[in-house]
């Protein structure tokens, strides 16, 4: 039972991240139908900049930790998604309206070449900060188990609900989600009404790009440690939960890294930890098998 | 006439070739990239060290050493690759791989080539497979299981053990004969688990953990999980005791564990730093302000088993070597070395270590 609800705990913390990640995936594939590779590498590319800023800030010696971690927020959104941007004009743009494929390979490729990069230039060692947030709360104990809530567990949920309130508004209410709306629907027409089509999608991308930022960032408090190679993981993670939710819809995004993040939580608590990957990608194809466009996703309907 | 030309160019061309072979060419091999980078920067940091040395001295047998790098990132199908680059370049000796998970299939090409190799990997198969060319400097898993089950059944009695591992030829190894000791002296494991190396969360695992009450876990496999289980673990208010394997003397763990460090205990060979005869060199590595710890040493007496090798074989062909190495006794860093049939080595086995405020060192009793 304590067990029970310290799992959902931790899962939900996990989900939150996946889900932040994978809006990412989702937003690129709404707009403009292709599945964006790197951005689990923008993800990872945060995380680094996060663990700088921290670093800098510490030989400030600015130690007052609400301070330090808006400061790492801002830092590392503005610059994460300035590399958002540059991806997606450099590696996608030039490629509009060939075939589908070609920016898929391009992804591929701009994925590679950040890991490298930052392979190259931060070394391949293991990048970790000393603690930043210690302690939490204990809620309950039930036969000698004590239920922890941290304090990174409770700033990573927070934020995330935040951010997910902040986005929902910008996306249905703002003139800017109008635009990403109707790119979304009819590229050619919202061009024909005089939207500028391809400053709507530098855009998109640079939104993704800020909440994987935000992603990273938290996930540095909370694990502590980075390397090069987290974005791959996480990227397939948040990649399967856009696809669990339905791949284009938002909330589906969020609904299918919290249900990722759940299923390993439990799986490894009560199951075997060495079978949780095998479980979330077996639900994964269980999904798929009854509702191939996932949870919340909308069939397409071929126009005729 | 233009015949001759061609001769005269091409015997300028063997002169050339034979010229860039004339050193010595020895090698190293381990992650030099990947998440367990920083122990094959250790193990580059003292072949350079050695080789250097050696080549101040007039080299062996008159010949300068030149080392070769090798990365396989722990990775089995890269450390092939290595292996079979390595013999193209007509490498005389090998001092690798790390992982054993990566020694054991480049053993293979190492032995189907003729070069002999040493290696600090201590899974038992590595020298269990009857190959002549392996000559291990590091002791066993089954060695090291040992002490460190005997070191957990004595000092943890009556409390909650639990026996993890990262699925790894080497942890999973090293974990079994962890159990395996514990059992023989009437402990038995509260938990066995495996966990998946490489990722980030293992809020899981410290669950189950915690609610299994388990307060020591013994684990095979590297530093960098075990920085995160303890980070976890603290995170999660459960006050966990380590007992690792020899992975664990990097310094990297106290980086990213922060001070729930020290409650980490491990098995490694007796510490090569507090050797005298290797006093001069371990003031050296501190001069150039490389900390010997891990497998700095090891690396270092690598090189100089096979410069000594050698010297005695008068000879760095294959067979003269393996005689030399299999009869011989050498003076290193590390010790007097001397090997079995097997390619094991005759050095007293392994210790007990607590990290404390950075720094590890002998378990108090």
């Amino acid at each position: 039972m304590a067990l029970a609800l310290q799992q959902l705990i931790n899962g939900l913390t996990l989900g939150a991240v996946y889900g932040l990640i994978a809006i990412g995936y989702t937003m690129v594939y709404g707009i403009i139908g292709m599945i964006n590779f790197a951005h689990g590498d923008i993800y990872m590319v945060s995380a680094f900049i996060a663990i700088t800023v921290f670093t800098l800030l510490a030989s400030f010696a600015i130690s007052s930790v609400p301070l330090a971690l808006v400061l790492v927020l801002i830092v590392a959104v503005l610059f994460t998604s300035v590399y958002g941007w540059a991806v997606e004009r450099i590696a996608y743009r030039p490629l509009r309206g060939a075939t589908r494929l070609a920016p898929l390979i391009s992804a591929i490729g701009m994925s590679i070449f950040l890991q490298n990069f930052v392979q190259l230039t931060q070394g391949a060692r293991v990048k970790p900060i000393p603690p930043v947030l210690v302690g939490g709360i204990d809620l309950m104990t039930f036969d000698g188990f004590t239920v922890r809530l941290a304090y990174t567990q409770i700033l990573i949920v927070i934020v995330t609900v935040a951010l997910m309130a902040g986005f929902t508004w910008l996306i249905t209410k703002t003139s800017f989600g109008r635009q990403q709306r109707s790119c979304e629907q009819d590229r050619t027409m919202t061009a024909l009404l005089g939207i500028n089509v391809d400053r709507t999608i530098s855009l998109t991308f640079m939104l993704g790009a800020a909440l994987a930022a935000v992603a990273g960032v938290m996930v540095t408090v909370y694990y502590g440690v980075v390397d090069f190679f987290i974005g791959f993981v996480a990227g397939i993670k948040a990649f399967t939960a856009a696809v669990l939710g339905g791949i284009g819809s938002l909330p589906g995004a969020m609904l299918g890294g919290l249900l990722i993040g759940l299923i390993e939580a439990f799986w490894a608590a009560y199951l075997s930890a060495e079978y949780k990957d095998v479980a979330t990608f077996s639900i994964l194809i269980l999904v798929l098998m009854f509702r191939p466009s996932g949870l919340l996703g909308r069939p397409e309907v071929e126009k005729v | 006439m233009k015949k001759s030309i061609l001769t005269a160019a091409l015997s300028v061309l063997a002169l050339a070739g034979g010229n860039v072979y004339a050193d010595i060419l020895v090698a190293i091999a381990g992650p030099m990239t990947g998440q367990y980078a920083s122990a094959g920067d250790q193990i580059r940091k003292g072949a350079e060290m050695a080789i250097a040395d050696i080549n101040a001295k007039g080299g062996v047998l008159g010949q300068k050493l030149k080392l070769e790098v090798g990365d396989d990132a722990c990775d089995p199908k890269q450390a092939v690759s290595v292996a079979n680059t390595m013999v193209n370049k007509q490498i005389v000796f090998m001092h690798g791989h790390w992982c054993s998970s990566s020694t054991i299939p480049a053993s293979d090409v190492y032995n189907e080539s003729q070069i002999p190799m040493a290696t600090v990997s201590t899974n038992p198969q590595v020298t269990e497979r009857g190959l002549k060319n392996i000559f291990r400097i590091m002791g066993r898993d089954d060695q090291q299981g040992l002490v460190a089950g005997n070191f957990l059944a004595e000092h943890f009695k009556g409390q909650k053990i639990a026996v993890v591992d990262d699925k790894s030829a080497y942890g999973k190894g090293l974990a079994d004969e962890i159990a395996k000791a514990m059992e023989a002296k009437g402990v038995k494991p509260t938990l066995r688990e495996s966990i998946t190396a490489g990722e980030k969360d293992y809020s899981g695992l410290v669950s189950k953990l915690k609610s299994a009450g388990v307060e020591v876990m013994a684990f095979g496999g590297y530093h960098t999980e075990v920085a995160l289980i303890l980070r976890q673990a603290q995170q999660a208010g459960l006050k966990l005791m380590v007992m690792g394997g020899d992975t664990m003397t990097n310094s990297e763990l106290v980086t990213a564990a922060g001070p729930a460090a020290d409650n980490v205990f491990f098995t490694f060979a007796p510490d090569p730093r507090k050797n005298p005869s290797a006093a001069a060199v371990v003031k050296k590595f501190r001069d150039a302000k490389v900390e010997p710890e891990g497998y700095v040493m090891y690396a270092y007496a690598a090189m100089q088993l096979f410069a000594d090798a050698a010297n005695a074989a008068k000879s760095t062909k294959y067979k003269d070597l393996e005689k030399a190495l299999r009869s011989g006794s050498f003076d290193t860093v590390i010790g007097k070395l001397s090997f079995d049939a097997k390619g094991d080595n005759k050095l007293p086995g392994f210790m007990v270590y607590q990290w404390q405020g950075g720094k590890y060192d002998y378990v108090k009793k």
